[in-house]
């Protein structure tokens, strides 16, 4: 059976904000997928829908078998959910924040009381278990809430950024946790982010969303590879615009020109025999270069190919929209 | 079983910020504490009012600063599910198969908790400045549980409203324009006889004042029981309806989120 299956969602919020435009994807069991997107992309509120917190205008999806909008409560008991915003009780301590959830799952008496040592000492809170959640660090309460997540054993979870706001440390531990929840326990993982690092690491499968719609869906190789081809990049020592993108424009075999500042990007066939007709060309229009490097496709040149701009340029517009 | 075994665990939840603050109990009590002292002392003379039957004015006041006492803490509950939406804590109770009705109901049974809790010091020190509970403890037992009712309707407004607006100011500023009138039209301060004859009229229709009523005559020599019966039957079903209207405010949310 297929853990997670979406069919054309979409959604649009009051004053027309369109947040979802068509949004499938498909997550096989025991896997890791990212959900890879911009800042407002939709993947947030794709989460909410597969989660049951929120509904689609229209569209269908399935979480284990099981329709969300029709049977919400037998999806919630095999999910769990991690959302952005921190879902634990900082007014109480981790213990009873655990023992609560495992309640409302009904786990009841000596099973929840193990269940929730187990825990504690899995994540890393046993010591911390009973002091107040409001006095954990950023990263000890991000790892309390996975543990609030992961109570009733679900088939599924759901990771809404998880390593947003995190500092680099507390960010690799979390990743190597997350690495082993999907090797040891089986459980099949959906994770948003807009790290392309953190898709590249984790995921076994991607899925792009662009503006509320799947651009593409595969393994992170496959992606790359789709991509024949080298990224060169020229770092001119000054910057100039125009003139670059027109010297650079008349040498033959280069595609997806792109300049920025000091900075000339193109793809090109064969990365190594391009350059020297790049220096020259931009050295014929007076401008000197002062380094050049030859890249494999990255997640960054994924995205740029089926969505049209840079991540960076996407994810930078919609914190301007936001702001 | 479940639904009962879900509105614990959220009561719990909310109790147990309740006690690690216990000071708030004691800051919630000052606005009831100087009604009954200070506005009872001021307004002694008001037993000398020709037509008022109702013995000493602090007899008559202090199960009107009670119902008073239960409608201003209970109409703030809301702010704590602002917080836990604004937080995510809600989300995450919203994902979990928790019974729906749980998440009101266990909020409200901390409030009601708090609302007795504060109406037995409030009438301890109404004893200790001379009022009387003619039917004793049975009559004071009364008079809270007529306020703790009127509470539970008050704090599923208050939720209801939280959910829906999930605004901090809006939430104060129907709080603050519900319950001040709510209050003066009603018996809490004054008999009912001497009001003006429009505020007799709204009253009949005024919560507040069917609590106000009840919980006197359950404190006075002669306890009309009819009355009692018949005001605590209407806050019981109006408690019914809120409580489903909080409830039923989940579902909006979720819808807009």
């Amino acid at each position: 059976m297929t853990a997670i299956e979406a069919w054309e969602l979409r959604k649009t919020y009051r004053g027309n904000v369109r947040a979802l435009d068509g949004l499938s994807l498909r997550v096989e069991p025991g896997t890791i997928l990212g959900l890879l997107g911009p800042n407002g992309a939709g993947k947030s509120t794709a989460v909410k829908i597969l989660t049951t917190l929120s509904r689609a205008d229209s569209g269908e999806a399935r979480v284990v078998g099981v329709d969300v909008a029709r049977e919400p409560d037998r999806v919630r008991r095999s999910i769990g959910v991690v959302g952005q915003k921190p879902g634990l009780d900082a007014e109480a301590t981790g213990r009873e924040n655990l023992a609560m959830q495992a309640e409302l799952y009904g786990l009841v008496g000596a099973s929840r009381r193990t269940r929730v040592e187990e825990l504690l000492e899995r994540l890393g809170l046993a010591e911390a278990a009973d002091r107040l959640a409001k006095t954990y660090s950023g990263g000890m309460q991000r790892r309390l809430d996975i543990a609030l997540g992961l109570v009733h054993e679900p088939k599924v979870l759901f990771l809404d950024e998880p390593t947003t706001g995190l500092d680099p440390e507390a960010r690799t531990d979390l990743w190597r946790e997350i690495e082993q929840l999907a090797g040891d326990e089986e459980i099949t993982i959906l994770l948003t982010t807009h790290y392309l690092e953190e898709a590249d690491r984790l995921a076994s499968e991607l899925v792009i969303v662009d503006r509320g719609r799947t651009v593409a869906q595969g393994t992170p190789d496959e992606l790359k590879n789709a991509l024949r081809g080298d990224t060169v990049q020229i770092e001119l020592t000054e910057s100039a615009d125009g003139n670059a993108a027109a010297a650079v424009s008349r040498v033959s075999g280069l595609s997806e020109l792109a300049v920025d500042g000091r900075r000339v990007r193109a793809r090109a066939a064969n990365g190594a025999a391009a350059i020297p007709s790049i220096i020259s060309a931009l050295e014929h229009s007076g401008l000197a270069v002062a380094s050049a490097t030859i890249a494999r496709p990255s997640l960054d040149d994924v995205y740029f190919q089926h969505a049209g701009r840079s991540f960076q340029q996407a994810d930078d517009e919609r914190t301007e929209v936001a702001a | 079983m479940t639904p009962l075994r879900h509105t614990w665990q959220v009561a719990l939840r909310y109790i147990r910020a309740l006690l690690r603050q216990p000071a708030w109990i004691g800051i919630s009590l000052v606005q009831p504490v100087i009604w009954l002292l200070l506005f009872g002392a001021l307004f002694r003379r008001t037993a000398d009012i020709p037509g008022f039957t109702s013995g000493s004015y602090i007899d008559f006041l202090t199960p009107g600063v009670v119902v008073m006492l239960a409608v201003s803490a209970a109409g703030w509950v809301g702010m704590g599910f602002i917080e836990d939406i604004n937080r995510g804590t809600m989300d995450r109770l919203l994902v979990s198969p928790i019974w729906r009705g749980a998440l009101n109901l266990g909020s409200v049974a901390q409030s009601v908790l708090s609302i007795v809790i504060q109406s037995v010091i409030v009438i301890v020190l109404s004893l200790a400045v001379g009022a009387h509970f003619h039917n004793g403890v049975a009559g004071a037992a009364v008079l809270v549980a007529v306020a703790a009712l009127l509470g539970a309707v008050f704090a599923s407004l208050s939720n209801g409203v939280a959910v829906l607006t999930r605004q901090r100011e809006t939430l104060i500023g129907i709080v603050t324009m519900v319950t001040l009138p709510l209050t003066f039209l009603s018996s809490a301060l004054m008999q009912q006889s001497l009001l003006p004859g429009w505020m007799q009229e709204v009253a009949k229709f005024n919560p507040v004042n069917w609590a106000a009523d009840a919980g006197r005559s359950a404190a006075s020599a002669n306890a009309d029981w009819g009355l009692i019966a018949s005001r605590t039957g209407f806050l019981a079903l109006l408690l019914v309806a809120s409580a489903a209207f909080a409830t039923r405010a989940f579902n909006s949310y979720q819808r807009s989120i």
